[in-house]
C-alpha cells in the first residue's frame, strides 16, 4: 500500500505542476489581450514604470559599477599571465555585454521590483481589491496586471543596458585610471571585437526575454496567491526563487543558441 | 506623486536606458567605427586560407582599409575565394599583392596588402591575383624536416 500511495502522492504532484503551468499559459495570453487597453491609458504604464524601473536605478547603478570593478581587477590579473592586458577591454565589455548585464539586471529587477510585484497583487486579493474591480465590472487583468506586465517588459531592456555601461565604465576605472593599462588599446580593442547585431542586440533580446518572464511569474504568483499572509508571504518568496532559476536556465538555452558557432 | 513628477522621472529613466544603449552601440560596439555604403569588394583565391574568418581586417601598410566579407571554395579551381569590401577611400594598383598574415606570434589572421606599381586601380569585382597563403605550422616543420632529411650527413 505504500508503494501505491508513494505512487499516488507523485501523480498528484504532476498533475499539479501541469495544472499551474496551464493556468499560468492562459494568464499570459489573457494579459497580451487584455494589453490594448491599457496603451490607449498609457499613464498606468507610466506609474508602473515609474516604480518598477527608476526605483530600480540606483541598485542597478551601483551593482553594475561594481561587478564591471571586479571584472577588471580579475580579468587583469589573468590576462597579465599571458601578457595580454591590453585585451582588458574586451574580456570586460564582451562579459557585460553578452551575459552579466542581461544576466545579473534581471536577477535584481526580480527580487527587487518582482517580490514587489508579487506582495502589492496578492495583497489586493487578500483585502479583496481585486473582488471589488470584478463588482465594478472592471477586468483586474487588464487594470492591474497588463500595465505592470509592459512596464516590466519595457524597463528590463533599458535596465540591462545601463547595467552593461556602467559596468564598462568601473571596468575602465580600474583597468586604465587605477591599474594604468593603455587607454588606446582597451577602447580599440574593444570596438573591434564587440559587434553590433551579434553581441550588443542578442544582449537586449535576452534581457527582453528575462523581462517578459520575471514580470509573468511575479503576477502570476500575485494573482494566485491564497489571500493570507502566510499565502503572499509564500508567493513572495516564490516569485524570487522561481524567476531567478528560470533566468539561469534560460539564459544558457539563450547563450547556446544564440552564440555557439558564432 | 504628482503626474507631472512621474513623468518627468520616468521620461528620464527612458532617456538614460536608450543614451546607454546607444553609448554601447557606439563607443562599445563597432556601428561608429566603419560605414557599409562607400566600400568597394574585389576577390582574391588562396590555396590555403589557415586560420581566415569573415570579418578579418585588411591592412595596408598597417593601417585597416577593409574588411573580408565572405569566404568561399571554388570547386572549379579547388581554392579559397576570398571577399574582400575595402574603403572607397584607399584605392590600390591593378597589381597588388595580398598576404595572408598573422598579428603576433599566435594572433588573429589578417590580409595585408602590398601595392604594386601599377597605373591602373582596382575596380568593384576586379580579382587581386597574385597572392600568397598563410602559413601553416605542420608545412613549415615538414619543408624544415625534409631539408634537414636532404643534407649529406657529415
Amino acid at each position: 500500500m505504500a508503494v501505491i500511495n508513494t505512487i499516488r502522492a507523485i501523480g498528484h504532484r504532476v498533475v499539479n505542476a501541469v495544472w499551474r503551468i496551464g493556468v499560468a499559459a492562459r494568464f499570459f495570453f489573457l494579459t497580451l489581450v487584455y494589453s490594448g487597453n491599457s496603451f490607449r491609458r498609457f499613464h498606468l504604464i507610466v506609474k508602473e514604470l515609474f516604480s518598477t524601473g527608476v526605483m530600480s536605478l540606483i541598485i542597478i547603478i551601483v551593482a553594475g559599477l561594481f561587478v564591471g570593478m571586479v571584472l577588471g581587477l580579475q580579468g587583469y590579473e589573468t590576462l597579465k599571465r599571458y601578457g595580454s592586458e591590453s585585451a582588458l577591454g574586451v574580456m570586460v565589455a564582451l562579459g557585460l555585454v553578452r551575459e552579466l548585464g542581461p544576466v545579473m539586471a534581471a536577477l535584481l529587477f526580480a527580487s527587487r521590483a518582482g517580490s514587489a510585484m508579487t506582495a502589492e497583487i496578492g495583497l489586493m486579493k487578500a483585502t479583496e481589491q481585486i473582488s471589488a474591480m470584478e463588482m465594478m465590472a472592471v477586468n483586474p487583468i487588464a487594470r492591474i496586471v497588463a500595465p505592470r506586465f509592459w512596464a516590466g517588459v519595457i524597463s528590463m531592456p533599458l535596465l540591462a543596458a545601463m547595467f552593461s555601461a556602467v559596468g564598462i565604465f568601473g571596468g575602465y576605472l580600474v583597468g586604465v585610471v587605477n591599474i594604468g593599462v593603455d587607454e588606446g588599446s582597451f577602447w580599440s580593442q574593444m570596438q573591434a571585437a564587440v559587434d553590433f547585431r551579434q553581441d550588443i542586440m542578442n544582449g537586449v533580446i535576452k534581457s527582453l526575454v528575462f523581462g517578459t518572464v520575471v514580470t509573468l511569474i511575479a503576477l502570476f504568483e500575485g494573482f494566485d496567491a491564497p489571500p493570507t499572509a502566510e499565502g503572499v508571504s509564500g508567493a513572495t518568496t516564490r516569485t524570487v526563487v522561481t524567476s531567478s532559476l528560470a533566468i539561469l536556465m534560460l539564459d544558457f538555452v539563450l547563450t547556446a543558441i544564440m552564440f555557439r558557432g558564432a | 506623486m504628482e503626474r507631472t513628477t512621474l513623468d518627468l522621472w520616468v521620461g528620464m529613466f527612458v532617456v538614460a536606458g536608450v543614451a546607454a544603449l546607444v553609448m554601447l552601440a557606439m563607443k562599445v560596439g563597432n556601428l561608429g567605427t566603419y560605414n557599409v555604403s562607400d566600400t568597394y569588394k574585389v576577390h582574391a583565391y588562396f590555396s590555403n586560407i589557415g586560420g581566415l574568418k569573415p570579418k578579418a581586417s585588411i591592412r595596408s601598410a598597417g593601417v585597416l582599409v577593409g574588411r573580408v566579407t565572405e569566404i568561399s571554395l571554388d570547386t572549379k579551381r579547388y581554392e579559397a575565394n576570398v571577399v574582400m569590401s575595402l574603403d572607397k577611400r584607399y584605392q590600390f594598383p591593378k597589381d597588388t599583392f595580398a598576404n595572408i598574415l598573422t598579428s603576433g606570434l599566435l594572433g588573429e589572421q589578417y590580409i595585408g596588402l602590398m601595392p604594386g606599381g601599377d597605373t591602373e586601380m582596382l575596380k568593384n569585382g576586379d580579382q587581386v591575383k597574385q597572392t600568397q597563403s598563410a602559413m601553416v605550422l605542420e608545412d613549415l616543420i615538414s619543408k624544415f624536416m625534409y631539408s634537414k632529411a636532404a643534407e649529406p650527413a657529415k
